[in-house]
């Protein structure tokens, strides 16, 4: 952390995002998780209606949040999930 | 723009051409293909004059599919060919077939089979123009047998592909392309020009569902209607469906949209059929020798008439089976080895003899070769 | 933890939702580029309704059944005749041709070279899954050498196409190419592309697990991902000759060629000679709203 502070990237405040998950949607390709620059995204032990695991969320803040990039809501070729920046002070 | 009222010397080629312009055609895609080639150098000169839009592009199957897509841009859209050419083509007239789309197809037919003689007349594509694709679907096809008509028939095609969105072939032979005749070109007001119909609102917009008449309203693009059109089977949506009573429901509208309007599209010429005992069946460059043939017969006090099969898909069965309760024998006169014979035996069913003369290719049968067939059959 | 189950994705505007889910397998990497395209539609700002998606046969060809657009599903080979036709009797409208390798390049590899050599004024998204995937995994034109399919069991004897090299040899004035891994690039490249004007090409190497990755060491559709990963060069402006694709070779993506700035399209010459003759009796309906950024970052 030390040298973090020197450079002040302790003050600098990362963006948070929200994931929106259509669980039904999922086939369970793995992309999002695998992909997810965070690594905040894990196969969740329910399944869907198609029997595939979906993905959840699973932060370690600080360091492993969601900070909204958006790649999973791109590379999911089931349009069945996409991710938000969190406004300032809202939370999650 | 498209001719002016009035007469003029041209030939058969040029004729459709004019035709085409006249009856608002705006874009045409071709191939070079003797003996069809001058038509799309005409079109070359005159569509820019008009308004209108030409490519030649890399063979028949880019050709067809360009005008498939101009009309679904909203344009009335041709292409002219020839046997090779119309073989390539029958996939994509099945593609037209089922998505609805309206175009003509001048297919100058040719001496064949394959390369054949390129710039010798032939009969032989009637059965390809009807059965050419795959899977049942109708279309129509006209045959003019006079420049006049070339013009006239044209005109006809566009309306009939137009109001039934359906491909319509102009099956023409060598010998009338290459034909110079006069013709009179009328006033637009003298003529009716059909257009399709379009839809009347986006709401809950159906793209294929037909009205009472089989026909459903072609919606245009880039106005939000958000339609999909596929090659696959589908539904009134307009959805892929996969399902065989969707097939059922889709395939025979399909056809029925065109069979129950056959007495509509069939515009057949008889002459001389009053009182005629022997009829000469024929369409195209041969209803020439045919009709010096019966005068000939009838000079001899031989009572007999010809059937000008001037719209040759629908086939007119009603008219010629009306027919073979007077006259005890049909001649079928085709420039190749029997095609529409089989047609004209299916709608004779028996009650007269049905007798096939023959040419094989190159040349038109005389009226001296009719005439002896008619003589042979009194 | 912020996340929330909902029931409708950020895109679905785009999409006929009511057929999701939608035919391609798991692992697929088609779904990701028509994300990718309709995410490009949108950073290009133009309107949907002008936009007309084209496709022909394959798995790649029920993309715009899913499209809440106009489009159209053609015949095998023939998506881009069809698609001249309808871009030349509508200029003013984006024609997008959304097919697979099988069908543009191989079966329709006459139409695409024409095209490109007439600079016809279409948007070609080539996805490039190496083999015929709706049909089974048959080699096509663009499987690797020595590569495993069902027509090639001992091993893919011919060599592939380089779709830049073509692309670019015939006359595309636009030619890139990412993967269905690079969905973000491939976006901004698509959205690049829609103000560009003349024959553009994004070939999209894309994964199939089913019927090419499975008998080819690449089982899953993350497998091919992972692959892309670790053996894509981002080289924009690289020769397309570079481009070929050689089992064991880094593979070259990016942006090859972007010429569109002075190359006149078919489309504008066509309706120009009308032009000439009629003037401005005529009104030619261009393009509207083309607006041609330089560079758009990406």
């Amino acid at each position: 952390m030390k040298n973090k502070q020197q450079l002040g990237i302790a003050q600098i405040k990362r963006r948070r995002g929200i994931v929106f998950i259509i669980k039904d949607r999922c086939k369970g390709c793995g992309f999002c998780i695998e992909f997810c620059p965070s690594k905040v995204l894990q196969r969740s032990d329910d399944f869907n209606a198609q029997g595939y695991h979906y993905p959840i969320v699973v932060e370690e803040p600080p360091e492993k949040v969601c900070i909204a990039c958006g790649f999973c809501s791109i590379i999911c070729p089931e349009f069945a999930i996409y991710s938000k920046p969190l406004e300032d002070g809202e939370e999650a | 723009m498209s001719l002016s009222p009035g007469i003029y010397f041209m030939s058969g080629n040029s004729a459709v051409a004019e035709g085409a312009i006249f009856a608002g055609c705006r874009f045409f895609a071709g191939y070079p293909i003797t003996p069809s080639s001058e038509l799309a150098e005409r079109m070359a000169a005159r569509l820019p004059r008009v308004g209108g839009i030409f490519i030649q592009m890399e063979d028949e199957i880019g050709s067809i599919m360009a005008i498939i897509g101009a009309s679904w841009g909203g344009l009335k859209a041709m292409t002219a060919t020839s046997g090779p050419g119309f073989s390539l083509m029958q996939e994509s007239i099945g593609f037209a077939a089922i998505t609805e789309t309206p175009i003509v197809i001048c297919d100058v037919q040719r001496a064949g089979p394959s390369t054949g003689m390129p710039t010798y007349v032939g009969q032989g594509d009637v059965m390809q123009a009807k059965w050419g694709s795959h899977g049942p679907y109708e279309i129509i096809a006209v045959s003019p047998s006079s420049v006049q008509e070339c013009f006239d028939l044209t005109i006809r095609a566009f309306n009939l592909a137009e109001k039934y969105r359906v491909p319509v072939i102009i099956l023409m032979d060598e010998r009338l392309s290459h034909l110079y005749e006069k013709v009179r070109v009328p006033r637009k007001e003298d003529v009716i020009i059909v257009n399709r119909k379009l839809p009347k609102s986006k709401k809950n917009f159906l793209p294929y569902l037909a009205d009472a008449d089989l026909i459903p309203p072609m919606p245009p693009i880039g106005e939000g209607y958000h339609f999909h059109v596929t090659g696959l089977t589908h539904d009134e949506r307009g959805y892929p469906k996969i399902d065989p009573e969707v097939q059922d429901r889709l395939v025979r509208r399909l056809c029925d949209k065109i069979r129950y309007h056959a007495d509509e599209i069939i515009d057949i010429q008889t002459y001389m059929m009053d009182n005629a005992k022997i009829a000469v069946v024929a369409f195209g460059s041969v209803v020439r020798p045919a009709i010096k043939a019966i005068k000939l017969a009838r000079s001899k006090g031989i009572k007999a008439g010809l059937i000008n099969l001037r719209t040759i898909w629908p086939f007119p069965e009603k008219i010629i089976r009306e027919y073979a309760e007077k006259v005890h024998t049909f001649i079928v006169a085709e420039i190749n080895y029997g095609q529409i014979v089989h047609k004209v035996r299916e709608s004779v069913n028996g009650k007269a003899k049905v007798v096939l003369l023959p040419k094989m290719g190159g040349a038109i049968h005389t009226p001296e070769e009719i005439l002896n067939e008619i003589m042979e059959a009194r | 933890m912020p996340m929330e189950f909902v029931d409708h994705h950020i895109r679905d505007k785009y999409l006929k939702v009511d057929r999701l889910p939608h035919i391609w397998c798991p692992g697929c990497g088609i779904g990701s580029i028509l994300n990718a395209f309709l995410l490009g539609m949108e950073k290009a700002e133009v309107d949907p309704d002008q936009v007309i998606v084209v496709s022909g046969i394959g798995c790649t060809g029920r993309v715009p059944g899913y499209l809440n657009m106009d489009t159209f599903h053609t015949t095998h080979g023939r998506a881009i005749p069809f698609a001249v036709g309808l871009k030349l009797a509508r200029p003013d409208m984006h024609v997008v041709v959304f097919s697979g390798d099988g069908d543009l390049v191989t079966i329709g590899g006459n139409h695409f070279i024409h095209a490109a050599r007439r600079n016809n004024d279409l948007l070609v998204i080539l996805v490039n899954n190496f083999n015929y995937g709706m049909t089974g995994g048959q080699v096509g034109a663009t499987t690797p050498t020595g590569a495993i399919t069902t027509t090639t069991p001992y091993g893919n004897l011919e060599r592939p196409f380089n779709i830049p090299y073509l692309a670019a040899a015939a006359g595309a004035v636009y030619v890139a190419r990412w993967t269905s891994l690079h969905v973000r690039r491939l976006a901004w490249s698509i959205a690049e592309a829609f103000h560009r004007k003349g024959f553009r090409v994004i070939e999209v190497l894309s994964q199939c697990p089913t019927t090419f990755g499975r008998r080819n060491k690449m089982p899953e559709g993350i497998d091919m991902l992972r692959w892309y990963r670790d053996n894509c060069v981002i080289q924009h402006y690289a020769d397309p000759k570079d481009a070929e694709i050689v089992p064991g070779r880094k593979i070259i993506i990016g942006k090859f060629i972007d010429i569109t700035d002075g190359v006149e399209t078919f489309e504008e010459k066509a309706w120009n000679l009308v032009r000439k003759f009629l003037g401005d009796r005529i009104e030619i309906p261009f393009r509207k709203g083309l607006r041609c950024p330089k560079e758009i970052p990406g």
